[in-house]
């Protein structure tokens, strides 16, 4: 059976309808897994076991009869900074290498409900924090179009294993582009949820502020799926949203009669290829052939993003990431003779990577008396500028495009070293985050062989427009057909 | 003399919740096993995040009204950043009154008497915050080798109340602390008579010095004694011409002495900003009248009602109403002995006395309403003298027996009888023949022989009628 080619969708009917049994489905994944992460290199931890157990008990069910959930049998990989009960959590940290969660992240305890099988954890950028995973403490994973490339970050395997067929359907999460940045470089579908659409319990934290978990697919219609079982209030996270979210595969439609699309200037031209810049301005084209009006609109403020969010997103990490001292979990220094606070610097010293050390000291500035008005007050000043600028937006328009990143996948180690031009990658995703709305990438191209992804925003709670762009953009397209040739 | 000003940060348990601050686990932590009421939340497990109890926000509500405070249309949690063992986190979910920041409650005042003055001393601010865990050591925190951490107390809502500096003397603070922990046991949301319920950190300055605090002040009466030896010290340093440094002091309470703990050039940056796992908590108005509808009798009220139902003087209204256990025990007292103001001398003088000595509080002492009404009874019948009352209020207190028990079982009911009061007399003429004789003549003398008639009798003796007995023995002699 070739797993890679069913949907999320088919594949659920399929196990419901008996045609095909949970057990197949993981079976066929693993399959497909041991062929190819050798190159690709997507999980950071597999569960083979468990899935197979798992799969096994969904089929005894159907055969009994009972009602099978909305994911049923449906392979999915989830990034390593969510947490799973009894399945280690590392956030791709060698100071979590051995850490097993005693409780399920809310997300998981929702595909669990409605059958969905875990297969594995994804590897990622250490604690979130890069856009390329290869700050991860274990290996880089590799782009599956160009194994030589990053696949994007921070949720890189997470969006490596749906492009390559190790899994159907993927949990990323997006603090400033995580998960669209990798589905743009490896030519898959992600949505950043609403900031509160998602619940955020058992998501170990980097910028509270700004993430959210969302899905990741090869398809729209896979993506309106899994957003349908992760959505909706929780009590344990009390910034999710008491709204009860809507039936998102209700939205899907071909047409785009109507719809206002605006198109920022600030994200094309200078400092974005060529070649992105075309497939947004042919993405338009499309669009407007769909029934769309598309128009050219200015968003000043996303200037200030970038700085913005750095600031905002490392203040938040380095509080975040202080309770990593060794103590009760995680990596802690082999030396019973020191103090407490000797033992917590080195267990940290030795447990960060560079890019985690380097952000829990800038953040801890940014926070410092005398500091925190000259520089997070002024950055909490800009996010308000800028929600301004989107609503401003939102008056005349349904939707916005921009490139999801404004280059095509770069080489593993091209930049590493250069972290300016790292940062600068997040320029036309962080503003979404900033303003906690939802934005979905979409495949809209190539560029010698690599995907390139173009971003869907919407105002708050509207993410059934960026789902409904997106299904009539791949609906009339073949962008997101093409699978790569492992 | 200097101007001495002193400020207050309580940190009061709200005892009388059930579960935490931000999770669901029980806050009934004493003597449980370390370690076994903790949740993901409470030990700081990543991924894991608070959730408030509102419970506890109408407890600090109903606390700030009754402290006078004006409530916070919406407050804000922020995040204190500080490394620590006992932090499950490495930062402390509390409040913050800068930076944009509202605390729960701020711009209170509480009333109390203090050396028979009337004193107003204002709060600045409360803030509803969480317990950090419990350290244990090994002997003491210098020498120890190890440090065990019980984190059952990590995330038990605490309410922070800070004063303005403006107590002049050590015993206004020891007073002030009573108040605080009689209105919270009349609003029922705190028990301060458990263990670590109620601490106290002090700031105090000397006109000329700079701000010292002292923290590790586990009693009210060490609260007092650490700033009178404080007031010392600075008075002393500025008296040889040197200045009291900004500095954190600790209260070594076996030594009685403060002892410097790290200078503090400037305050310990901790790097507060929004909490933001939480949102921003509203108060509304209906809550608040809600709330205010529902508040007990507090004790200034109280104090009020006492005077007026019972008669009593002011002083013993507010002394009686500064403990709400020894209130109830007056009232519980009145419902079955009708004189009133006898209940509130003894309570306020040999009873308080009593149970000051032996360190304990009068709700977990072994003296009842019953005891103490019993003992006046006996006193109103004549069958006890004042004197040997004292003495078996003592015994009540130690062993809990009922008083006429004592005096049955001691044997020391007063003596009326005549012809017993007879024999003693003429052992007493006989044992003091010059006073017997001068006691014909001289008043005094005769004053002598009763005394000496109540020391043989070990204060038994009916002095009414012992002074009669007397006086007809020295009739009968001088006829002779």
């Amino acid at each position: 059976m070739e797993i890679k080619k069913l949907t999320a969708t088919e594949i659920a009917e399929k196990v419901r309808n008996q045609e095909l049994t949970a057990q197949e489905c993981i079976e066929a994944t693993f399959q497909r897994i041991s062929q190819v992460d050798e190159k690709v290199r997507a999980y950071i931890t597999l569960t083979k076991n468990q899935a197979l157990e798992h799969a096994r008990k969904i089929d005894q069910k159907a055969r009994k009869g009972e009602k099978l959930g909305r994911l049923a049998g449906v392979p999915i990989a989830v990034k390593d900074n969510i947490c799973t009960r009894g399945t280690r959590t590392t956030c791709a940290s060698k100071m979590l290498e051995n850490f097993t969660p005693p409780y399920d992240a809310t997300v998981i305890r929702r595909i669990n409900a409605e059958d969905c099988v875990i297969v594995g954890k994804t590897n990622m950028d250490e604690f979130a924090m890069g856009t390329s995973t290869e700050t991860s403490h274990f290996n880089p994973t590799h782009n599956p179009w160009d194994l030589n490339r990053v696949p994007g970050g921070s949720s890189g395997g997470s969006a490596a294993a749906v492009s390559s067929g190790e899994a159907t359907l993927a949990l990323g999460s997006d603090t400033g582009g995580s998960i669209r940045c990798p589905a743009s470089f490896v030519g898959v579908t992600g949505l950043k949820p609403t900031y509160g659409l998602v619940s955020r319990y058992g998501l170990i934290a980097y910028a509270n502020s700004l993430e959210q978990i969302g899905p990741i697919a090869k398809t729209t219609q896979d993506c309106a799926l899994l957003l349908n079982v992760i959505a909706g209030p929780d009590e344990s996270d009390s910034t999710s949203l008491p709204q009860q979210p809507p039936n998102y595969t209700d939205s899907l439609a071909t047409s785009l009669q109507g719809l206002r699309i605006g198109i920022p200037k600030e994200t094309l031209g200078e400092g974005t290829d060529s070649n992105v810049e075309n497939a947004v301005h042919n993405c338009s084209t499309k669009l407007e052939e769909l029934g769309a009006k598309c128009q050219e609109t200015t968003l000043p403020t996303l200037n200030y993003a970038l700085a913005a969010y750095y600031l905002i997103a490392m203040s938040e990490a380095s509080s975040n990431l202080a309770r990593f001292d060794g103590m009760r979990y995680g990596y802690r220094i082999d030396d019973d003779d020191l103090d407490w606070s000797a033992v917590y610097s080195k267990s940290r010293r030795e447990g960060f990577g560079p890019e985690v050390k380097r952000r829990i000291i800038l953040g801890t500035y940014a926070l410092s008396a005398g500091y925190y008005d000259r520089l997070f007050m002024k950055a909490l000043k800009v996010v308000t500028l800028i929600r301004r600028d989107f609503d401003r937006a939102f008056k005349s328009f349904d939707a916005l495009i921009t490139p999801t990143m404004p280059i095509p996948a770069f080489k593993i180690g091209e930049k590493i070293d250069d972290l300016i031009s790292l940062y600068m990658c997040d320029i036309d995703t962080v503003p979404v985050n900033l303003a906690g709305l939802p934005a979905i990438s979409f495949p809209a191209g190539f560029s010698n062989g690599l995907p390139i992804g173009v971003q869907a925003i919407a105002p708050p709670l509207r993410e059934d427009l960026t789902l409904k762009v997106a299904y009539a953009f791949e609906q009339n397209t073949d962008f997101g057909k093409k699978s790569p040739n492992l | 003399m200097s101007e001495v000003k002193i400020g207050l940060e309580v940190h009061c348990q709200l005892t009388s919740l059930k579960t935490k601050l931000f999770c669901h686990c029980s806050s009934d932590y004493r003597g449980k096993p370390p370690n076994t009421l903790t949740c993901p939340t409470c030990l700081g497990i990543p991924g894991a995040m608070p959730a408030v109890n509102r419970r506890a926000v109408d407890v600090a509500v109903m606390v700030a009204l009754a402290l006078k405070c004006e409530v916070s249309p919406t407050t804000w949690f922020f995040r204190k950043n500080y490394f620590y063992p006992d932090l499950d986190k490495n930062f402390q979910i509390s409040q913050y009154d800068r930076a944009g920041g509202v605390p729960i409650a701020v711009n209170g005042q509480i009333t109390f008497t203090a050396n028979k003055a009337r004193k107003k001393v204002h709060i600045g601010r409360i803030h509803l915050e969480e317990d950090p865990g419990k350290l244990f050591y090994q002997g003491t925190i210098d020498t120890s080798p190890y440090t065990l951490i019980d984190y059952n107390r990590a995330g038990i809502p605490l309410l922070e109340i800070v004063t303005e500096p403006e107590f002049q003397k050590p015993a206004e603070a020891r007073v002030f602390l009573q108040k605080i922990r009689s209105i919270l046991e009349h609003l029922r949301v705190s028990d301060g008579t458990l263990e670590g319920s109620m601490r106290c950190d002090a700031n105090i300055s000397l006109q000329g010095g700079d701000r010292v605090e002292i923290k590790n002040i586990s009693s009210f009466k060490d609260v007092e004694r650490a700033l009178g030896f404080e007031v010392m010290r600075q008075r002393d340093l500025l008296k040889k011409g040197m200045k009291p440094i900004m500095e954190t002091r600790h209260w070594d309470e076996i030594k009685r002495v403060t002892l410097g703990l790290r200078v503090k050039e400037k305050e310990q940056d901790y790097r507060y900003f929004l909490e933001p796992d939480l949102v921003p908590l509203s108060i509304s108005k209906e809550q608040i009248e809600k709330i205010s509808r529902q508040m007990p009798e507090l004790p200034d009220s109280r104090r009020e009602r006492l005077m007026k139902e019972y008669g009593l003087p002011e002083y013993d209204g507010e002394v009686l109403t500064n403990d709400r256990a020894l209130a109830d025990f007056f009232e519980e007292c009145t419902k079955i002995y009708n004189r009133p103001k006898a209940v509130s001398n003894w309570l306020m003088g040999d009873v308080l006395q009593c149970l000051y000595s032996l360190e304990v509080d009068i709700a977990e002492s072994k003296i009842t309403p019953q005891h103490l009404v019993e003992m006046l009874t006996l006193i109103d019948n004549g069958e006890i003298s004042m004197k040997i009352a004292k003495k078996v209020l003592w015994d009540i207190v130690k062993t809990g027996k009922m008083p006429s028990a004592i005096v049955e079982e001691k044997g020391i009911r007063r003596i009326t009888d005549d012809s017993m009061l007879n024999r003693f007399a003429e052992q007493v003429f006989k044992e003091n023949p010059k006073a017997a004789e001068d006691a014909m003549t001289d008043e005094k003398a005769a004053h002598y022989l009763v005394g000496k008639m109540m020391a043989l009798t070990q204060g038994r003796a009916d002095p009414e009628k012992t002074n009669v007995v007397i006086k007809r023995k020295l009739e009968e002699r001088r006829r002779h």
